[in-house]
């Protein structure tokens, strides 16, 4: 079963196309990678699904055409969004940036329960449970930014550049955990990634973009080690 | 004795009303980031809302209620059909945009009820009670205890309310609030509705002491956006403080300090902010923003 489908996906910031037919497809359980150079598409092809820019095309999720969309309607279909930098809310403390991330359901014992999940998950997180996300360490950020996204109890995630600017151990830890989050509730993902071996320890099948088209799609297996995914990335 | 409690009742009252503009204030800020210096006027036509309201016959706590919910609409529209236009783009043009609503409500009053004073009935009697040994008067206490309990709620709200945290959120990072589902324009329009809501009590209140004008509140701005400063722009419960604060030291320099007297008084909450922004810039009582390259 699909359960997300982008249909030859057209989306421009002012005169500048970023997004020239994308399209892709991830079934129900999956996980898809995005992978790709600077200003290929990859951030604006999730910022296009969240319904943060406006686009051309088809995005279908669970048989609904979701285009047009505001980003908090899509998230009340159960995609959730972590965005590049983290998205954090400074100000506010860690339990604080979860409970955001639950806003729209009321079951406070499944909250507290998923509350505990996280600190399970991101078990970092728990000694900084009283401090202001800003107090944060970049990869402590980065976990806080995954737990809030879990927070809403989503059927998809959308994760973005979520090794980025994080030591290499640091983000293998980061994505150690959320390998361990699809095994153990099968949130279906989109994964957007510049370190393609990061991404391929997580996503089954991804696409590679340049210039916003893709110019190669398969299983993670056929493209691993690619030539064509170093092209991509090195440019020539 | 009698005197300088007296000054301390007084001050403490001029300062709720400080406080409230400053409290509303807070509110939007903490709510869109910005400073609506349209705060005053748009309480000064709340005021004239209910005073227009009692001479048709609605009694004064009806027409106050009233006046209330009124500026609620009001706050919630001038956020969704102004405001939402200047949100996104530079914080500057739309401080500048709220000066401009200052200066437009300001004139719509006076073209609507004149610039001549009216006289606004008082919620509070006017006579004075003794309190060991000083006569003070009830209208202070009243309007003093009416701030009390409106920061209590404020703060109430802010941090042990779903709502209060969504607002928060929304203003520190509203993209990433939509993320998380937040309906990131409907809050706004209730944080700028609450603003302006808070700003009618303070018009109530006030009004029967300065007699309505519209320009009634343009003084209390001032000091209302120096409290903000002195309280620090994230703390409700300090923001009054500083206020009280500010309205009873500008009393008793007033009285006390032979060279200041009542042609300086205006001086006193300025040289305090001069102070507390060389010592302490995050306010007294505001947490520190700590931003992380």
């Amino acid at each position: 079963m699909t359960l997300l489908e982008l249909e030859g996906v057209t989306a421009s910031y002012g005169p500048v196309q970023v997004l020239d037919g994308v399209s892709l497809s991830v079934p129900e359980n999956g996980a898809f990678g995005i992978l790709g150079a600077n200003g290929a598409g990859k951030t604006t092809t999730l910022r296009a699904i969240s319904g943060a820019v406006r686009t051309g095309g088809r995005i279908v999720f669970d048989g609904k055409d979701i285009s047009g969309l505001r980003p908090d309607q899509v998230a009340a279909l159960g995609i959730a969004h972590v965005p590049e930098g983290r998205g954090s809310f400074g100000d506010l403390t860690v339990r604080e940036n979860l409970r955001v991330g639950a806003y729209l359901r009321k079951d406070r014992k499944g909250i507290d329960q998923d509350i505990d999940y996280c600190l399970d998950l991101f078990p970092n997180l728990q000694d900084r449970i009283r401090s202001n996300a800003s107090a944060l360490s970049g990869g402590e950020q980065q976990m806080l930014a995954v737990a809030r996204a879990i927070m809403s109890k989503p059927r998809m995630l959308l994760l973005d550049e979520a090794s980025l600017g994080l030591a290499p151990s640091t983000a293998k830890n980061v994505y150690e955990a959320i390998r361990r989050l699809r095994l153990e509730s099968g949130i279906a993902m989109v994964v957007v990634e510049q370190n393609a071996n990061l991404a391929f320890t997580l996503v089954d099948s991804a696409t590679v973009l340049e210039t916003g088209r893709n110019v190669l799609t398969g299983t993670s297996a056929e493209l691993r080690g690619m030539d064509e995914i170093r092209r991509a990335y090195l440019g020539g | 004795m009698g005197t300088f409690v007296q000054l301390v009742v007084d001050g403490l009252s001029t300062g709720s009303v400080y406080a409230a503009i400053a409290l509303a204030i807070v509110l939007v800020n903490q709510a869109t980031g910005l400073i609506n210096f349209a705060q005053g006027g748009m309480a000064v036509l709340a005021a004239y809302v209910a005073w227009a309201l009692t001479n048709r016959g609605v009694p004064l706590v009806l027409a106050i209620l009233l006046s209330i919910v009124f500026s609620f609409v009001l706050g919630a529209v001038v956020e969704r059909y102004l405001m939402r236009r200047f949100e996104r783009g530079d914080p500057d043009t739309a401080v500048v945009v709220t000066i401009g609503l200052l200066t437009l409500i300001t004139g719509v009053a006076g073209w609507l009820w004149t610039y001549n004073n009216q006289s606004f009935p008082s919620l509070f009697p006017l006579d004075t009670v003794s309190f060991l040994g000083v006569s003070v008067s009830i209208r202070s206490i009243g309007t003093t205890l009416v701030i009390v309990v409106v920061m209590a709620l404020l703060q109430a709200l802010f941090v042990g309310t779903k709502l209060g945290l969504a607002l928060r959120a929304v203003a520190i990072n509203p993209q990433s609030a939509s993320y998380s589902g937040l309906p990131v324009g409907r809050l706004l329009m209730v944080g700028w509705g609450l603003a302006a809501a808070l700003g009618a009590v303070a018009g109530a209140l006030v009004a029967p002491q300065l007699t309505l004008t519209p320009g009634m509140l343009d003084n209390a701005l001032v000091y209302a956006l120096a409290a903000v400063i002195l309280g620090g722009l994230t703390s409700p419960v300090g923001v009054v403080v500083a206020a009280w604060i500010i309205g009873v030291l500008e009393n008793l320099a007033a009285v006390y300090v032979p060279f200041i007297g009542y042609d300086l008084k205006v001086a006193v909450p300025f040289i305090l902010i001069f102070v507390v922004l060389i010592v302490r810039p995050q306010g007294l009582f505001g947490r520190k923003t700590v931003v992380r390259v």
